[in-house]
């Protein structure tokens, strides 16, 4: 029995000698770093996001401005906070559909904070100090509606099991319902002086600083966001199992990673980027509307998508969310300068995420 | 001993899976649990794994009565798991995999980060200690069922494991990579940890295993030295042609 069962070993190191030789050709990791750079999806984004921006800075004079430039960094700025948020959510295999509600309750919750005349249903309980109608105070409030939100979802579906696409449906509603209903459904615009500090942050340039070139404070913020979030997913254990749990949740769960914990973290930080996004948004426009981020989801999910993310899970970076928002937004821009009516442009962003899962999909079966 | 079932139950509801088990496992032992789908085995895994208690009866590890509840408790007492569908996230290598759940980090002060070149290098030695020709940073997803193999057992071999139970190791890969994984648990052997090997497969267990456990209907109805048996006689007690030996 044991000759028998010798042969088979035996003949093992060559067969797999073999085996090994043909992976290397093949084989997608051990190529070169070159290589496995061009393999990402995030990368032929970037080419692409490059090649429309050479295009049109030849073809249209006004695109290639410094305030076409200002412009556009800054409007991406919002939906790619709002991408990088979503990053993780998808990464571990779930999806957010109620960030854009979460931006108009955020938008409201802060904005009443610094509303001249208090609306009723804070003045009831809410200090008439300084402090409490303060910016700082204006933004930590919309964070803590951001992260309350975030929070409901993560344990509703961590904790009770409901799928996320069901309870960010409902979010979506309830979110948007609550900041309707909390704004009297008028815009909230008769601002304190002290909500001065408010606007700055969101509309102003540089974070203060004195630099050579002008760039929007949210895009800054995103730029700072992308780099940390980038950081988090590659050198933290939390990004490791956050891939974990997109991988193979019930693996993770085995292995000890605290999937129920890591899941809450990441709707809680969803939400907290599209509480981020919504007070940049009012900051920069001076103005709270309870509309604010209706639609916006699914520009913040296709960003995440077109940069390279898996829907099914295990797979996103930041950087993906970076362009993929940066991408869309040029498009946008690229086609209003052209002179397609606006309209068009959900046409062209749909064909992208569709065109962006296609890709994937492609990629996906060549590497099986 | 090193594992001491006494009179251990395992019901759940009306089902018993697991009926009034003794079982004795000594440190450096291979042994073979065998029976067929429903005869308990995956519960005694599981009972001994810390997925959940038993229902009645004693569990001792190292002569001391043990009551689990989580399957770290289990990893603390030095038993570690290959489960059959190995349980390995296919989007991460094998390092991240080998690690997943106690992964090395740097510090500076209270800054912690993850140490990829340190677990890129253990794993190395610990798939090099295996004879496994896995690469660290490859990705799960792109690897054979044997390479997958190693890096489920190289896993356990991090936390200086006492115990290594193996949940069907061999159902799901190709004829040329069970010598692989037979070699595996050879290796585990040689270095001085004790392995009980589930299997349907009657020839891993007779190549490798010391001892023979034969389970029918959560009943132990066999346990002895693979020299004495025959897989005509195993077979027998599986299907219950013959009744107890």
């Amino acid at each position: 029995m044991t000759d028998t069962a010798e042969r088979p070993v035996r003949t093992n190191p060559g067969s797999d000698q073999a085996h090994v030789a043909f992976e290397s050709v093949l084989d997608v990791q051990e190529k070169s770093a070159y290589q496995r750079f061009i393999a990402n999806q995030s990368f032929w984004v970037t080419v692409a996001l490059v090649a429309i921006c050479l295009a049109m800075s030849w073809i249209e004079p006004r695109f290639a401005t410094e305030d076409n430039f200002y412009n556009i960094t800054r409007n991406f700025a919002f939906i790619g906070i709002m991408a990088l948020g979503m990053t993780p959510v998808i990464i571990t295999g779930g999806i957010d559909l109620s960030v854009g509600s979460v931006m108009g309750l955020t938008a409201i919750v802060s904005g009443s904070i610094l509303l001249t005349e208090t609306p009723a249903w804070l003045a009831g309980w809410w200090p008439e100090a300084a402090w409490a109608h303060s910016w700082w105070m204006a933004v930590l409030a919309g964070l803590a509606a951001g992260a309350i939100v975030g929070f409901i979802n993560g344990m509703l579906i961590a904790y009770v099991g409901l799928p996320p696409f069901v309870v960010t449906l409902g979010m979506l509603a309830a979110a948007r319902a609550v900041g309707v209903i909390l704004s009297g459904n008028r815009m909230l615009y008769d601002f304190v002086p002290a909500a001065d500090g408010f606007k700055i942050i969101g509309g102003g340039w540089n974070l203060g600083l004195d630099l050579p070139f002008r760039l929007s404070n949210p895009f800054i913020i995103l730029i700072l966001l992308t780099l940390a979030l980038a950081l988090a997913l590659r050198m933290a254990t939390w990004g490791r199992h956050i891939y974990a749990v997109g991988g193979n949740e019930q693996a993770a769960n085995l292995t000890g990673v605290p999937v129920k914990r890591v899941k809450v973290q990441a709707y809680v930080l969803c939400s907290l980027s599209a509480a981020l996004a919504a007070i940049l948004s009012v900051g920069w426009s001076g103005s709270a509307n309870n509309s604010l981020g209706a639609t916006y989801e699914l520009l913040a999910i296709a960003s995440v998508v077109i940069g390279g993310a898996n829907l099914m899970g295990g797979e996103g970076t930041a950087f993906g969310a970076f362009v993929g928002a940066a991408l869309i937004f040029v498009i946008r821009n690229s086609l209003l300068m052209a002179g397609v009516d606006s309209n068009w442009q959900g046409i062209f962003v749909g064909a992208f995420i569709v065109l962006a899962v296609l890709l994937e999909r492609i990629r996906g079966r060549r590497r099986e | 001993m090193l594992l001491e079932l006494r009179k251990v139950s395992k019901s759940f509801g009306a089902i018993k899976a697991v009926s009034d088990v003794d079982l004795q496992v000594d440190r450096g032992e291979i042994v073979g649990l065998m029976g067929d789908n429903g005869a308990g085995k995956s519960t005694m895994i599981k009972l001994i794994a810390g997925n959940f208690p038993p229902t009645s009866g004693e569990i001792v590890i190292d002569d001391e009565v043990v009551h689990f509840h989580r399957p770290v408790e289990a990893r603390g007492k030095g038993i570690e798991v290959v489960y059959q569908d190995l349980a390995l996230c296919n989007n991460l290598s094998a390092a991240a995999n080998v690690f997943l759940g106690r992964e090395v980090k740097s510090s500076i002060g209270p800054i912690r980060w993850l140490n990829h070149p340190a677990m890129y290098r253990r794993a190395g030695e610990l798939f090099a200690e295996l004879k496994s020709e896995t690469r660290p940073r490859d990705l799960v997803r792109q690897m054979s069922g044997g390479q997958r193999q190693a890096v489920a057992i190289a896993r356990t071999r991090l936390s200086d494991a006492k115990l290594v139970l193996m949940d069907e190791p061999t159902a799901a890969i190709s004829v040329r990579q069970v010598a692989e994984v037979l070699d595996l648990i050879r290796r585990l052997k040689d270095s001085g940890i004790t392995v009980v090997l589930i299997s349907h497969r009657m020839p891993d267990v007779f190549e490798v295993c010391e001892r023979v456990v034969v389970m029918r209907r959560g009943r132990k109805v066999a346990d002895k030295p693979i020299k004495e048996s025959s897989p005509e006689e195993v077979t027998g007690l599986i299907t219950g042609a013959i009744h107890a030996a």
